[in-house]
């Protein structure tokens, strides 16, 4: 019981370095255990495999850093997948920060696609604040809520933008978002103009986006890493294209941690019902 | 004035939006585009006032010598340095400016939340007790999401099905609290927004003067 | 092990902010100062650039004076930080404010009320065995039960007393049941953080995984 009560009351900074240990030993050594797909996942990878060659998907980094681990890995997968398919992409973002994570992945996916043109096969639209108001924007007129793209081009001049005008061009748009801009984006894009919606989102957001892939107010979505992981092997499994897979090599860790702390609660409550039942 | 001319602003401005939503005609989409665009370029002027703020806290924390002072200093540096990087040799890819918000700025923001994951081990050790039915029931559901949502859980328990317990608890039993959840905040959004029209929250007003 | 300068920079400042864990120090407080430095740094040519260029400059240039008005309206904004002009500030508030409003409230209504209202619905189909699997059928009517209960125990304009206090005790079970989901995928979200950073440590900088 002793034992027990030194366990519970142990310094926090334990905890954080088996957390951390928990976190590097499944990286050093890899069990690469499979990873069950989800049926919003399998949906959205559907919608997009079946959008047709040259048609658009818009894909928005609604995030900053500070959900990047997550969110990351699936622009990245999403992109892939669509320049695989030779789907046109319109990559923006509602975050000032995220303009930056954008031009960060989009360095990172043209290393393996470098063949994509900008303004041929992909549009990057610069930051416009106002969040909910250039959703409506894009609704629209696309080029007047973006006269140019990201690099001062102008819009009307770009390829593969001259006919797009608004959502009616628009297979479906992708909001990666860490917050509630994915209902924004359902609230404005889908309520309002009929736009086929779909989300990645945090886990933190998974759970309470459930009552809009009922109603089919959302097409799809990605929950956390692990709908990264989910959707990175399909990509992989279905379209043969081998790139590194960020979400899947962090889920041996995720496995470990997840281990560690259900252990971690368990002994924590058994020492709770102890020192209960020893007061009594 | 100072106050009833923008309270009848707003309710003027929350009619015709609620008006124009119910008329599919070309003017009334027209009106609807410009208000679209009005409110993005209206926004942007605002942006000066959260850099006043933080301006303000700093400099004069360095005019007094404040604790941490010097910290302030480094706020100072930092945006002129990355600003003016910007400004001179552009923001385009490949650029500095470019390197330095993906090595420093992405990199310390995703450091500094990763911190969250040690809190929560912590945390969550310490404080999420069986101490009610309720609470139990809380308990059991996270940890059979935790453990049916990681690979480790799914390939152990493949045979008892576990991926679609998970996935038919967030869907149906999960789903249907979010939604009373959602309804009620939905509903308050609403009557949030009409309290704010009809001129009867007044907070935004502020206490700039009568 | 990584040959990138700026990766070298990277690892540092992430191991500054690290540092935090063990104790607060000075590193941890020359990253926290440069983060929030940087974060404005960048913020000033990317609204420069993308913002006030394309959206007010280039406009002007081609003589589109109208759009002075809403810029102009913008400009009360900075009002806020004068005391005695500060009411000025309301009347671009005032128009983001009801227009904002009188957009969000039709289409809130739809989106976030009808709809899920209209899911809530239980249609023949949904209960029929020929066309829906028994697991869902079940899943259905628990879901109808959830949100009826997890509202009623919303609706605190009648006591819970009760048939009503019963009802809304089962709500109660839903919205634990809800949480515990969501604690759930919360320990995902945190842990992936922490992934994220030891992958840049592993892989980028360190090179020992692949």
């Amino acid at each position: 019981m002793n034992l027990l009560n030194k366990f519970m009351n142990m310094d926090r900074r334990w905890i954080y370095l088996i957390t951390a240990i928990c976190v590097i030993i499944p990286f050093l050594i890899p069990i690469g255990l499979p990873t069950y797909t989800t049926p919003p996942v399998k949906n959205l990878y559907d919608k997009i495999d079946s959008t047709p060659e040259g048609q658009i998907v818009l894909l928005s980094l609604d995030f900053d850093a500070a959900t990047l681990p997550e969110l990351y890995p699936m622009a990245v997968t999403i992109l892939n997948h669509c320049f695989v398919k030779d789907i046109k992409v319109i990559l923006m973002s509602l975050y000032m920060q995220g303009i930056g994570i954008a031009q960060v992945c989009l360095e990172d996916v043209k290393r393996e696609f470098p063949d994509k043109k900008e303004g041929i096969d992909y549009t990057f639209l610069p930051f416009v604040p106002g969040a909910s108001i250039v959703i409506l924007g894009i609704g629209e007129d696309i080029h007047k809520t973006f006269p140019t793209d990201y690099y001062g081009t102008l819009i009307d001049s770009l390829p593969m933008m001259r006919d797009v005008r608004n959502f009616d061009q628009i297979s479906v748009a992708i909001s990666l978002s860490g917050s509630a801009i994915s209902r924004t984006w359902i609230t404005y894009a889908n309520q309002r103009y009929g736009a086929n919606v779909a989300a990645g989102v945090t886990a933190v957001m998974a759970a309470e986006n459930y009552p809009y892939l009922q109603t089919k107010q959302l097409t799809g979505m990605l929950g956390g890493l692990k709908g990264a992981a989910e959707y990175e092997n399909l990509v992989e499994k279905n379209l043969k294209l081998e790139t590194r897979k960020a979400a899947c090599i962090g889920m041996d860790a995720q496995s470990a941690v997840h281990i560690m702390m259900i252990v971690f609660i368990i002994l924590a409550n058994i020492a709770y019902f102890a020192g209960r039942r020893r007061k009594k | 004035m100072r106050r009833t001319g923008p309270l009848k602003l707003c309710l003027i401005c929350g009619v015709v939006m609620i008006i124009q939503f119910f008329i599919p005609h070309r003017f009334s989409k027209n009106l609807f585009e410009e208000a679209v665009h009005w409110l993005i370029v209206c926004g942007v002027p605002a942006l000066v006032i959260g850099y006043y703020s933080i301006f303000h806290v700093h400099w004069t924390k360095i005019r007094r010598k404040r604790e941490g002072w010097g910290y302030s200093i480094i706020i100072f540096a930092a945006v002129i340095i990355v600003a003016l990087i910007g400004f001179i040799w552009g923001i385009g890819e490949k650029s500095v400016f470019m390197k330095i918000y993906q090595y420093m700025t992405m990199t310390m923001q995703a450091t500094m939340f990763s911190l969250l994951g040690f809190y929560m081990a912590s945390a969550a050790f310490r404080s999420f007790k069986a101490r009610t039915p309720e609470a139990t029931l809380l308990l059991i559901v996270a940890l059979v999401i935790m453990f049916g949502r990681v690979p480790i859980g799914e390939s152990v328990f493949i045979k008892l099905k576990l991926p679609n317990l998970v996935e038919w608890v967030l869907m149906y039993p999960n789903m249907a609290a979010q939604r009373g959840i959602g309804l009620g905040v939905g509903l308050g959004i609403m009557a949030t927004s009409l309290k704010i029209m009809l001129g009867i929250e007044r907070g935004w007003l502020g206490g700039a003067g009568k | 092990m990584s040959h990138d300068p700026w990766i070298w920079v990277a690892a540092f400042l992430t191991l500054c902010i690290f540092s935090f864990l063990y104790k607060d120090n000075p590193f941890y407080r020359f990253a926290e100062h440069l983060l929030i430095g940087a974060t404005l740094g960048y913020a000033l040519p990317l609204i420069w650039k993308n913002v006030v260029t394309p959206k007010i400059i280039v406009p002007l240039q081609h003589h589109e004076y109208w759009l002075l008005i809403p810029l102009c309206l913008g400009f009360l904004y900075i009002a806020r930080l004068i005391p005695k002009y500060a009411w000025l500030s309301r009347w671009p508030m005032a128009f983001a404010l009801g227009t904002g409003s009188g957009i969000a409230i039709p289409l809130s209504l739809q989106a976030g009320i009808f709809k899920q209202i209209q899911g809530t619905m239980l249609t023949k189909a949904m209960l029929s065995p020929s066309v829906t699997p028994t697991a869902h059928i079940i899943g259905n009517i628990v879901m109808f039960v959830g949100v009826i209960t997890t509202l009623i125990y919303f609706y605190f304009s009648i006591k819970h007393v009760g048939t009503v206090g019963k009802v809304a005790r089962v709500g109660v079970w839903y919205i634990m049941l809800a949480f515990g989901a969501t604690f759930g995928y919360t320990v995902m979200a945190r842990v992936s953080l922490l992934i994220g950073r030891f992958q840049f440590i592993l892989h980028d900088w360190l090179g020992v995984i692949k």
